[in-house]
């Protein structure tokens, strides 16, 4: 079962980067989790802050507007998609990223699976 | 009918939990467990009991679950079932006996994943063995509301993978408190009803403590599973004296000792021992100790109050909540008398867990007016009767503020 883990930064520096997170435990932590054989994709967002919206109206018309983040504390900071065998696993996952500390969050969203169909 | 589906109630639970955990579906599992009590209630009556009555319902409900997949192989994708075939091979177990796998299925039922409402929910329904109409009732929604959420907690199991196991040793202190807070808000909801016509049902309370029965039968060793059976059962005991002949709020001043249930109490008691042995009390374990010093009690004066400020203390250090501080200032009350008591309730005044609860208010009002600041008292009750609950909760208030203008002309 595929899982989607999206990090959320919880407060950030004067510099747009994550409050409490040391470069040196993302390391450990992505070394543990590939080497654990789990991870299907992960990318690191290259800032906090850069985000552009694009949305098209029924007319047509392309809206492009600086992101997403007036209405909201936690920002996107980067995801990984591992493949577990359950939900549990994944939390697990979840609670040793260092992104679901310092105030920090990690989401966790299945995944559907439409091989069966 | 209904006695004999009430004999299957506690085969059905075992029955779905095994099923659950080795089709990793709740909806499967409940269809083919009803299927095989269905069939059982059509056969033993011409064929007989079976001398293995257990396994006899568990091959049935296997056989049809296997039916079923075969029948909707994408239903079977969807479950990535890999094991039929092996599965119907496995031989019976050596005991005849089903396996007990219904730990799993409360930790399943309490998952934190799941929404909170959600949990309480499941678990009657599946470890309760109530029906989807019975789960309503229990929670006062509409049937229809009850089945929309039941359906939805169960996809929510299936989509997410939530895995029927019991968390290892070491996650275990981090899960447990989740199922016993679902047991323990099904008791207090029944112990006092939050809405409607009576104060406490004690229907819900007996299934909660039939809950904590199963749970403790399962982790005899878990001292906070026993403390919570424990905690239930001396409060349960005073269920018939709570309430006066008209449904009205009889105060555990004012109760009849003699109509507690003294096998509960003496349950109760020899279980609280056990929860408070052997290591750190748990927050359960110490509000059944509290309990039982309240039933131990002959009457409510000799209650052993400094005892019970003692207890709350402990409590207050491992488990703080602003009402376990309001049931200590309630406590020295008694102790020291209503001006220690009310000082120490208006010292909470600001807690907005309190702001709408309204035993805060009616024990305020409680020590004013014995302080005989009736005006005071007045406001207060007024204020406990913006947020009391059930009827027979606002008659209550209603009969102090009458009382209080007797006395105030």
């Amino acid at each position: 079962m595929k899982y989607l883990l999206l990090i959320n930064a919880g407060e950030l520096d004067p510099s747009g980067g994550a409050v409490g997170c040391e470069p040196e435990d993302w390391m450990r932590f992505d070394k543990e989790i590939t080497e654990a054989g789990v991870v299907v994709a992960s990318e690191s967002l290259a800032d906090l802050v850069t985000a552009t919206r694009v949305q098209v109206a029924n007319d047509g018309s392309r809206t492009v507007t600086d992101g997403p983040f007036a209405e909201t504390r936690e920002v996107l900071g980067g995801f990984y998609v591992i493949d577990v065998p359950d939900l549990d696993v994944a939390l697990d996952w979840a609670a040793k990223c260092p992104g679901s500390r310092a105030g920090g969050s990690v989401v966790v969203r299945p995944i559907a699976d439409f091989a069966g169909a | 009918m209904d006695q004999v589906e009430a004999v299957f109630r506690e085969e059905r639970g075992r029955l779905l939990a095994a099923l659950a955990r080795r089709f990793g579906d709740l909806d499967l599992a409940e269809e083919v467990t009803s299927e095989a009590i269905e069939a059982a209630l059509v056969r033993w009556p011409v064929d007989g009991v079976p001398p293995n009555p257990g396994g006899w319902l568990m091959t049935t409900a296997r056989r049809k679950a296997v039916d079923r997949l075969r029948r909707d192989q994408a239903y079977a994708a969807k479950l990535a079932i890999l094991q039929v075939d092996a599965d119907r091979a496995e031989g019976p177990r050596p005991g005849g006996g089903l396996p007990d796998e219904r730990l799993e299925l409360f930790f399943t039922c309490a998952h934190p994943a799941l929404a909170p409402e959600d949990r309480g929910a499941l678990t009657l329904r599946c470890l309760a063995g109530l029906s989807t109409p019975e789960v309503a009732r229990a929670f006062l929604v509409p049937v229809a509301t009850m089945a929309k959420r039941i359906v939805r907690a169960k996809a929510r199991i299936r989509d997410a993978r939530i895995p029927f196991r019991v968390p290892d040793a070491d996650e275990l202190p981090a899960r447990l408190p989740g199922v016993l807070q679902v047991i323990y808000s099904v008791f207090t909801e029944g112990y006092a009803a939050s809405s409607g016509p009576y104060l406490q049902r004690t229907d819900l309370a007996e299934e909660a403590i039939r809950l904590a029965r199963i749970l403790h039968g399962l982790l005899p060793g878990e001292r906070e599973v026993t403390g919570l059976l424990a905690l239930m059962l001396l409060v349960h005991a005073r269920c018939a004296a709570r309430t006066g002949p008209d449904g009205d709020v009889v105060l555990l001043e004012d109760q009849n000792r003699a109509r507690w249930d003294a096998d509960l109490i003496t349950e109760g008691r020899a279980l609280v021992v056990s929860a408070l042995t052997g290591g750190p009390a748990g927050p359960y374990a110490v509000q059944a100790a509290i309990a039982a010093v309240h039933d131990e009690a002959p009457d409510f004066v000799s209650t052993d109050w400094p005892q019970i400020v003692a207890l709350y203390d402990v409590l207050l250090t491992i488990d703080p909540s602003p009402v376990i501080a309001l049931n200590r200032a309630a406590a020295v009350a008694f102790r020291d008398g209503p001006e220690t008591g009310l000082a120490l309730l208006d010292s909470l005044a600001a807690e907005p867990r309190l702001r709408d609860y309204h035993p805060y208010a009616l024990a305020r009002a409680d020590l004013l007016h014995r302080l005989n600041r009736l005006p005071e008292a007045r406001a207060a009750y007024e204020q406990a009767l913006g947020t009391a609950g059930s009827d027979p909760e606002r008659t209550h208030i209603h009969r102090r503020l009458a009382a209080l203008t007797s006395e105030d002309n």
